[in-house]
C-alpha cells in the first residue's frame, strides 16, 4: 500500500475536520507528518515521498494558511481572516498564564489586539483590523507564525 | 502592556538550546537569501542530508527554491528592505524554525556584520565569517591597512601634504599617475598626469576644481592602471590562521563594473604573477584568522606586471562554480563544513586544478533597450546540457521574475580539460538555450564569446567598452 497525492488531501481534510493539531503516520516506510499553524518542525519530508505523490506539490506545509486548502462547504462564508503582519512568535496572552487578548466567540473591533507577534524579543502587537465577532482560532500559542499566516477567522459586522 | 515576564520564559529556553546545540553538528539551515543561489545552497544540503528552510518574501512564494526547500518561510513583502534585508526578522525565523545555522548567499544580508553578530549571540551557526572579519574587509582603508601588513601589494599612491611632498610620492609611483579628489568616486574627480614634470600645474587644476565641485579641496595621488585585469583569489579558511586557496579566477569582462563573464584559470597570466597572487591572497586571509570561504580580489596591471589588492569579498560569489568546476571541490559544502567546526577537510596539495571552466552570467535585461531590467514571466525556459555543461538557475517554465531584486537570473558554466575546450562547449550551450517571455543578455553574451580578442584570452576590463564604443563608431 502506499500514499497517493489524493489519500494525502484526504487525510488533511480529516485533520481539518478534527479537534486535533498535529497527525503523524507512518506506513510503508513513509513518514506523513500534518500540522495546524506554523509549527517547529518541517512537515512532510518530500524524499520520502512515493514516486506517486512527488510530480504534485503537497498543500501540507499551507494546510492553515490557505484557506483554499480547507474544505469546501465547511467553512461558513464570508468570514474575515485576520492575517500576521510580519513572521515571529505569536502569543495569545500578554503574560503566561494571563487571560488571552481574544476568545472565540468574543466581540471585537478593528482596534481590537488579537495577539502578539514577537521578532527578537519586540513585541508587536496584533489589532483586529476588522470588527465583528471570532469564529475560529488557527495560530498556535508560542509557535512562529509567517508574514501573511491565517491568525483567526472573523465574522464580519453586516454591513 | 507588560510583556517583560514572557520575555523572561523565552531567552531562558534559547540559553539552553544555544549550549546544547552549538558543539553538535548541523542539521538545519535557514537560507536568507532567494533566486539561483538558495536553489544552489539547497542542492548541496540535500546532498549532505541537511533539511533546509528558505526564508522568502511575499514575491517569491511559489519559487523553484521555496519548492525544493522542506519548508518555506514568508518573511515579508516583495520589497527587499521589507523582507530579505531585515536581520531581525531573518534570525527569528531561524530560531522559530529550529534552524542552527543561517545561511546568507550572496548580497542581502552576507556580509552585514550584525546578522553576524545577532548569530552570534542567539546561538545561532552563522556560515561565514565572524562578524569581525566582516567588518574589517568591509571598511576600504582598514582592508589597506590590512594588505599592507600582510606584506600584499596596494595600489601606490596616498594623500598629499605639500608640493615637495607631491613631487617625491609622483616619483615613487611612477607616471601615468591620477590625481584624484577625495570628496570625488566613481570616476569623478580625476585628472591624469602622464608627465611627473606637469605634476604641479594638474594639482592645482584638480584641487580648485575639487573644492568647487565637492567643497573639499583635498586630493591623492594613485598609480595609473592604463589596462587592468580583474583577478580574484578563492580561499578557505579555518578560522585559526590555516587558509588554502583555490585558484584564480579572471572576471574582467565587465559592463559598468558589473561582472560578466568569469573563467579559471586566468589566460597568459605568467606563472609567477599567479602563484605570487595566490601566496599574498592567502596571506592576507591568514593575518585576519579568516572563517570560511572568501575572494581577495586583485587588479592586474598588464603594462607593468604587477598585481594591486582591491577588496575582499567576505562571502560565496557569483563566479564560485567555475573554481568548483575545475577542483571537483563544493565550496558550499566546505562552507558548512567549516561553519560546523570540522576546519579544512583539504590540504594546499589536495588542490588540483583540472582543466578550465567559463561562466556566463544570464541577466533579464534587454540589451536593445541600454540593458534595461525586463522582469516578468518566463513562459518557456529551455536550459543546455551535455559534457562539461552546468547551469545555476531557479528559472523553470512559468517562473516570475519579479521587478524587486537582481537581474542576474541564471549562470552557465563550460569545463573543459582546455579553455578552447570549455569556451567551444560554452558557445554550442548559449546557441541550445531558449528564454521566452523575457528579454536577456545571452545573445549579447554569445557575441562576446566569439570575439577574437576573448577567444586569445586574457582581455582587460576595458573589453566591453571598446567593443561598444566600435558598434556605436561603426
Amino acid at each position: 500500500m502506499s500514499l497517493t497525492a489524493r489519500d494525502v488531501e484526504e487525510i488533511m481534510r480529516l485533520l481539518e475536520a478534527s479537534t486535533f493539531d498535529r497527525l503523524s503516520l507512518e506506513l510503508d516506510g513513509v513518514k506523513l507528518e500534518l500540522e495546524r499553524g506554523g509549527g517547529g518542525a518541517p512537515r512532510t519530508r518530500r524524499e520520502a515521498a512515493p514516486a506517486s505523490i512527488a510530480p504534485a506539490p503537497v498543500p501540507a506545509p499551507t494546510i492553515a494558511q490557505a484557506p483554499a486548502a480547507s474544505p469546501q462547504g465547511e467553512r461558513e462564508a464570508g468570514l474575515v481572516e485576520i492575517t500576521a503582519p510580519l513572521l515571529g512568535i505569536y502569543y495569545r496572552a500578554p503574560k503566561p498564564g494571563e487571560a488571552p487578548f481574544v476568545e472565540v466567540g468574543q466581540r471585537i473591533d478593528t482596534e481590537t489586539v488579537i495577539g502578539i507577534v514577537e521578532v527578537m524579543k519586540l513585541m508587536n502587537a496584533v489589532p483586529a483590523g476588522v470588527s465583528g465577532e471570532i469564529v475560529e482560532i488557527l495560530a498556535i500559542n508560542g509557535e512562529l507564525v509567517e508574514h501573511g499566516e491565517v491568525l483567526m477567522l472573523v465574522r464580519p459586522d453586516a454591513g | 502592556m507588560d510583556f517583560s515576564g514572557r520575555r523572561l520564559v523565552h531567552s531562558s529556553r534559547r540559553a539552553c538550546s544555544r549550549r546544547a546545540w552549538r558543539a553538535l553538528t548541523i542539521r538545519r539551515i535557514l537560507i536568507a537569501n532567494r533566486g539561483e543561489i538558495a536553489v544552489r545552497i539547497i542542492r548541496t544540503a540535500q546532498a549532505l542530508g541537511l533539511e533546509t528552510v528558505l526564508a522568502v518574501s511575499e514575491a517569491d512564494r511559489e519559487s523553484l527554491g521555496a519548492r525544493m526547500a522542506d519548508r518555506a518561510l514568508c518573511i515579508g513583502p516583495a520589497r527587499p528592505n521589507d523582507s530579505y534585508l531585515r536581520v531581525e526578522t531573518i534570525v527569528q525565523a531561524a530560531l522559530g524554525s529550529g534552524c542552527d545555522a543561517i545561511h546568507p548567499g550572496y548580497g542581502f544580508l552576507a556580509e552585514r556584520a550584525d546578522l553576524a553578530r545577532l548569530c552570534e549571540t542567539e546561538g545561532v551557526i552563522f556560515i561565514g565569517p565572524t562578524a569581525a572579519q566582516i567588518e574589517a574587509v568591509g571598511d576600504k582603508l582598514r582592508a589597506r591597512a590590512e594588505a599592507i601588513a600582510a606584506d600584499v601589494p596596494v595600489v601606490p599612491g596616498g594623500p598629499v601634504e605639500n608640493p615637495a611632498h607631491a613631487q617625491a610620492l609622483a616619483r615613487e609611483i611612477g607616471a601615468p599617475l591620477l590625481v584624484k579628489a577625495v570628496g570625488g568616486g566613481g570616476g569623478r574627480g580625476m585628472k591624469l598626469v602622464e608627465d611627473v614634470q606637469d605634476l604641479a600645474g594638474i594639482m592645482d587644476m584638480a584641487s580648485a576644481e575639487a573644492g568647487t565641485a565637492f567643497g573639499d579641496a583635498r586630493v591623492y595621488l594613485e598609480r595609473y592602471v592604463a589596462r587592468g585585469r580583474h583577478v580574484e583569489v578563492q580561499v578557505l579558511g579555518d578560522g585559526a590562521g590555516n587558509v588554502i586557496h583555490l585558484g584564480e579566477r579572471d572576471c574582467s569582462v565587465q559592463r559598468r563594473y558589473q561582472k560578466l563573464i568569469e573563467e579559471t584559470p586566468a589566460p597568459h597570466l605568467p606563472d609567477d604573477i599567479r602563484d605570487a597572487m595566490h601566496e599574498a591572497a592567502v596571506r592576507f586571509a591568514a593575518r585576519l584568522d579568516y572563517r570560511g570561504a572568501g575572494t581577495v580580489e586583485f587588479l592586474y596591471d598588464v603594462a607593468r606586471e604587477q598585481f594591486y589588492f582591491l577588496e575582499m569579498n567576505a562571502r560565496i560569489q557569483v563566479e564560485h562554480p567555475v573554481t568548483e568546476m575545475v577542483t571537483g571541490i563544493d565550496l558550499v559544502a566546505e562552507q558548512i563544513a567549516i561553519a560546523n567546526g570540522d576546519g579544512l577537510r583539504l590540504t594546499q596539495d589536495d588542490v588540483r586544478i583540472n582543466g578550465a571552466a567559463i561562466e556566463i552570467r544570464v541577466n533579464a535585461e534587454d540589451p536593445a533597450r541600454n540593458f534595461a531590467p525586463s522582469p516578468g514571466t518566463v513562459s518557456t525556459a529551455r536550459w543546455p546540457s551535455g559534457e562539461g555543461i552546468r547551469v545555476d538557475s531557479h528559472i523553470v517554465n512559468g517562473a516570475k521574475i519579479p521587478p524587486f531584486y537582481d537581474s542576474m537570473v541564471a549562470k552557465i558554466i563550460a569545463h573543459g580539460p582546455d579553455r578552447a575546450t570549455a569556451l567551444a562547449r560554452l558557445r554550442a550551450a548559449l546557441g541550445d538555450t531558449h528564454i521566452e517571455g523575457i528579454a536577456t543578455n545571452i545573445a549579447f553574451q554569445s557575441e562576446t564569446l566569439a570575439d577574437p580578442d576573448f577567444a586569445h584570452g586574457g582581455v582587460d576590463t576595458g573589453f566591453l567598452a571598446r567593443r561598444a564604443a566600435r558598434a556605436t563608431g561603426d
